[in-house]
């Protein structure tokens, strides 16, 4: 029962991995090629999720709602791109901040407004409602697995797409230079915001993808913000590697230091103390990982060159 | 008197004037507003020493405003208890000792979080202050010894040798003196040597390590007396609500802080006073008015931000004269 319940607990870091990884590609992508700090990107996440609620409960159909989000997610990110991210590309990172910042506010706000504060909640896929058995007699819910397909599927498709296809291309060239590439003919504004609007999407499926695990609320977004901000700063800051490698790390030893900790304590303190104490130093883990990686690597695991 | 030294004078008389217009009036309501201000307007001030002199963008000065909060309201708590801190100590209600207490335990978090986070800089320096904050932020949520989620009250205001602080008016002068003494230590900072290689390391930190300045030591010396100004305010905000929760911890409240600087104007002496009145103004006010005030909050933001760069003091007094 103990290794069923391990492996259960792994693959819940795993899927938790993936999801963070579809947030910290978007935040890792944007930083990369425009040098931006985005605080909103848990706004997108959150318009991801909405979009998927609101469009599946009125047709009925999970799988319309998943297109919706990617379609507002993606139209939200380019509209917050073009009127105010792109004024942000020049300033400082105080100023991208507090921009971004006040963003948050906006959103939130206005989503508040239109939708009230009452959570909505997003039903799993009939498709999709199974359990698949697992070694030991449990099962494991289909949903959490495919999410976990979704986001490797993810992975690879941005890796060729970066590694293979023009537009990647150019995104390497906008990284490592962006007045050559404007030189060339390329487009810098237009290129700006379809990456920006990528990463928009990415965030949206995370948030419509975890809206049918959660109920779908404002301010949903800002803990897995902040978490993806964990991420890259593992990583490295504009790796795309390092975001896979280091959500996949902050997902497992989130999940695991959670179900592992109280375990290890209860052997020699009361099982009380021990699941209390457990839970906080567990909630804490995470960022010690971060504090150790940074004292070892200051630049992230996998740091671009320069 | 140069003019921004008038403008920095005419702002913390403004704050003073408003608490005894609003005696005078019997409006006592205004009192508090008032003195919501001047605690706030004290952690910018705190924050002002990292963010305006040394440019170091901290995302994560919550975390050192709620340390002072939770340093009162355990005290508090332990004292009204009457049940001993570990090693025996008593708990207090004497506010001298709690903020004594409070500036340590926020000098010595800063001191840890700040060497880690200060080998980095840039964009990695605020996600990581932004981390280490919200680390102690779950820390307080799933420690359940002192409320957790639920925060912790303090019953009677602590006491303060030979003031009345249960009086808001007193209250509020307690607050004031703190912050004007703030102010003090920031204008002292700016002028002295150790502020003079703050701001070259902000400017120039190649050329500041060539005359034999290591930034690295002068950074983080700053950003922990910068955290113990802003682990003060904490401890103030805890007795003037009577109460100290997580949310003083959360990232909301490092923002807030930022947001405070900017519209008032970063590094500059009465900025964060200048910020922290018209913030709990316009909450105040626009709140009274509709509940969406932070959309609006959120707008104006980012029209400051966008186009009026220099906050309020930068539009009274002009420019800084140096960068």
């Amino acid at each position: 029962m103990q290794t069923a319940l391990l492996i259960e607990q792994i693959l819940n870091g795993l899927q938790f991995g993936v999801m963070l990884f579809l947030m910290a590609a978007g935040l890792t992508l944007i930083f990369g090629v425009m040098g931006l700090i985005n605080l909103a990107h848990g706004s997108l996440y959150m318009v991801g999720a909405f979009a998927c609620a609101t469009v599946a409960a009125a047709t009925g159909s999970f799988w319309l709602g998943l297109v919706a989000s990617l379609a507002a997610a993606a139209a939200a990110g380019a509209l917050m791109e073009i009127t105010v991210i792109r004024r942000l590309y020049e300033r400082d990172h105080l100023d991208q901040v507090l921009a971004t910042f006040a963003l948050i506010l906006v959103f939130s706000e206005g989503t508040r407004w239109i939708f009230g504060s009452i959570p909505l909640y997003l039903n799993i896929p009939p498709l999709l409602a199974g359990a698949i058995p697992l070694p030991g007699g449990s099962a494991y819910p289909l949903y959490r697995v495919a999410i976990i397909g979704v986001g490797i599927a993810v992975a690879i498709g941005l890796h060729l797409l970066i590694t293979r296809t023009r537009l990647g291309m150019r995104i390497r060239a906008g990284e490592s230079d962006r007045e050559m590439i404007g030189a060339l003919g390329v487009d810098i504004r237009t290129l700006y915001t379809v990456v920006f609007a990528l990463g928009a999407a990415l965030a949206g499926l995370a948030g419509a993808m975890v809206g049918a695990l959660q109920s779908v609320q404002v301010g949903m977004g800002e803990p897995v913000l902040i978490l993806a901000f964990v991420v890259i700063v593992i990583g490295g800051i504009g790796s795309i590697h390092g975001a896979l490698v280091g959500a996949l790390l902050v997902g497992l030893i989130d999940t695991l230091g959670r179900f592992l900790l109280p375990v290890a304590l209860a052997t020699f303190m009361g099982p009380s103390a021990a699941a209390s104490i457990g839970a906080s130093v567990a909630s804490m883990l995470i960022y010690v990982f971060m504090a150790l990686v940074l004292a070892i690597r200051p630049r992230g695991l996998f740091a671009a060159a320069g | 008197m140069t003019r921004e030294t008038l403008i920095s004078l005419a702002i913390v008389l403004a704050l003073l004037a408003i608490p005894l217009w609003a005696t005078a009036a019997g409006e006592t309501f205004y009192i508090t507003l008032a003195t919501r201000m001047a605690i706030l307007a004290l952690a910018a001030v705190g924050l002002n020493i990292a963010l305006g002199l040394g440019g170091l963008v901290s995302f994560g000065h919550a975390a050192f405003f709620g340390i002072g909060g939770y340093a009162a309201g355990i005290l508090a708590s332990h004292a009204f208890n009457m049940e001993p801190l570990p090693f025996g100590l008593p708990g207090t209600n004497a506010m001298p000792v709690i903020w004594i207490v409070a500036i340590v335990a926020s000098g010595l978090v800063a001191l840890a979080i700040g060497a880690i986070s200060l080998r980095t800089a840039g964009v990695y320096f605020i996600m990581i202050t932004l981390a280490f904050a919200q680390m102690i932020f779950y820390f307080a949520i799933s420690w359940p010894a002192y409320g957790g989620e639920d925060g912790l009250s303090i019953f009677v205001r602590n006491q303060f040798p030979g003031v009345n602080t249960l009086n808001g008016l007193s209250f509020f002068f307690v607050c004031f003196t703190l912050l004007i003494a703030s102010l003090g230590l920031f204008s002292l900072l700016r002028a002295s040597r150790f502020g003079a290689a703050l701001q070259a390391a902000r400017q120039n930190e190649q050329r500041l390590a060539t005359v034999g300045i290591a930034p690295y030591r002068i950074r983080l010396a700053a950003f922990v007396i910068s955290a113990m100004v802003t682990g003060l305010a904490g401890a103030l905000f805890a007795d003037l609500n009577r109460f100290v929760s997580p949310s003083m911890l959360s990232w909301h409240m490092s923002g807030e802080l930022i947001v405070l600087i900017i519209l008032g104007g970063v590094g500059r002496l009465a900025g964060p006073v200048a910020g922290a009145m018209l913030y709990v103004a316009f909450e105040y006010f626009l709140g009274g008015i509709t509940e969406r005030w932070q959309l609006f909050l959120g707008l104006l933001l980012l029209a400051v931000v966008l186009f009026a760069r220099g906050g309020v003091v930068g539009l009274l007094a002009g420019k800084a004269r140096h960068g």
